[in-house]
């Protein structure tokens, strides 16, 4: 089974209005090639999923100079002064999340969970409006599933059936990710034949994996 | 008074350092917490995480030597020690919320006499989002506040934060240029000042109310 396509065959999967989950810690970890070929189509009104919204030259950011997000779900923005210049006018929504919280949401949707109970936020603005409950005498905030249309993810090493080796810190999101949305795609930097890694080696299992596409 | 800032900041971190014991999993926040990193005794074996997926991380990367997969979270090349190990966002929460990190090192906008932390917004002014420091303060089994004693000549040890919090009664310890001070349920102790300062003076910069016995040490900086 090869799953490895060429960039511009994802185009059809790509669409105005989508809910986009997106890996990478501060770029670290983001199919950038991806990101160009969102920029190509001018794919607006994106929902962007991700950890942060990078740096306005980088990863995600890009996205977000160039017009295409409509909201973000995140941890950080303090990175990139253009999206906090677009929420300032109004022209993007920017939902903040504390990083543990959103990384376990997604997990959460992912795994078929009906949500988390996090102490994160209790007694803080993060609590308003959600339901909170008491285990063992402690307070926690219920945290909602996450998921999205597609995710975009980032992988070191990639053999053609969709097994993901990330190398150092650029696994972040992107395990968590590959879980949470109904179409998967990988951006490998380099792309193996299966079997030219060990079963052990594989921190993304290729069952989660719908298309390959070659990065730089 | 201590005027000079880079003077303060490295007060603030020699003494911050001291807290660290050996075998400790240590999570530093971005700023000024970074710099508690150099001045660890020699001898005293930290293990250092860093919330994007690494427990060992090393210095800062020489420039010219940078792996351009390794970096910490504010984004800059890191190199890592003998030992180290990356895992996923998920893990990295799961050890930051499960009580497995000791000390956590934060910056701090305000602080106030219930251990309330506010520094991850300013309404309006300043909205970076909180990233991992919420996790990190309501997660980790110590919480040391690093900050300048005062920003802009106003006291930031209030009696109530007003800003949002970023967690509600976690800091177990503040450090500041001029004084550390231990959060306990009767209130803030002060427990070592500065020598190039007083009570009085410490007193006059701190809105919050200072629980002061008879043995306040000095800073050993």
């Amino acid at each position: 089974m090869n799953k490895v396509v060429k960039l511009e065959d994802l185009k059809p999967l790509l669409k105005d209005g989508m809910t986009m989950m997106i890996g990478g810690f501060l770029a670290n970890g983001t199919p950038e090639r991806l990101i160009d070929l969102l920029i190509d189509m001018k794919v607006k009104d994106l929902t962007i999923i991700a950890n942060d919204t990078s740096f306005p030259d980088r990863g995600i950011g890009r996205l977000v100079v160039a017009g295409l997000v409509k909201k973000v779900i995140t941890s950080h923005i303090g990175t990139n002064p253009e999206t906090g210049r677009l929420m300032n006018e109004g022209k993007l929504e920017v939902e903040l999340v504390p990083q543990g919280t959103l990384v376990e949401r997604i997990r959460a949707y992912g795994s078929g969970l009906g949500g988390i109970l996090t102490p994160t936020g209790v007694g803080t603005v993060v609590e308003i409006g959600k339901e909170k409950i008491t285990v063992n005498g402690k307070k926690y905030l219920l945290e909602l599933p996450l998921g999205a249309d597609v995710a975009l993810l980032k992988g070191s090493i990639v053999d053609e059936f969709g097994n993901i080796y990330y190398k150092g810190t650029t696994r972040n999101f992107n395990p968590l990710m590959a879980l949470a949305a109904q179409t998967v795609i990988v951006e490998a930097e380099k792309i193996v034949k299966v079997g030219e890694f060990k079963p052990e080696d594989v921190m993304t299992p290729g069952v989660l994996v719908d298309y390959i596409v070659k990065g730089g | 008074m201590i005027n000079n800032p880079e003077l303060a900041k490295e007060i603030i971190a020699k003494r911050v350092a001291k807290e660290l014991k050996y075998g400790q999993l240590v999570n530093l926040g971005i700023g000024l917490p970074t710099l508690v990193a150099n001045y660890i005794p020699e001898g005293v074996h930290i293990i250092f995480q860093s919330e994007n997926g690494i427990t060992g991380m090393g210095p800062m990367a020489k420039p010219g030597e940078e792996d351009k997969n390794i970096t910490n979270a504010g984004g800059q090349y890191v190199t890592v020690l003998p030992g180290a190990a990356f895992f996923d966002s998920a893990f990295s929460f799961a050890l930051i919320r499960g009580g497995h990190v000791d000390v956590t090192v934060l910056g701090g906008l305000e602080v106030d006499q219930e251990g309330n932390l506010a520094n991850w917004i300013i309404p309006g002014k300043m909205v970076p989002g909180m990233g991992g420091a919420m996790d990190l303060a309501t997660g980790a089994k110590k919480v040391i506040v690093a900050m300048q004693h005062t920003g802009k000549g106003q006291p930031k040890i209030l009696k109530k934060c007003r800003l949002p919090l970023t967690a509600k009664g976690k800091v177990s310890l503040i450090v500041t240029e001029l004084c550390v001070i231990e959060v306990t349920k009767e209130g803030l102790l002060l427990k070592e000042i500065n020598k190039e300062t007083t009570i009085d003076e410490v007193k006059s910069l701190t809105e919050a109310d200072l629980i002061i016995q008879d043995d306040v040490k000095y800073m050993d900086v």
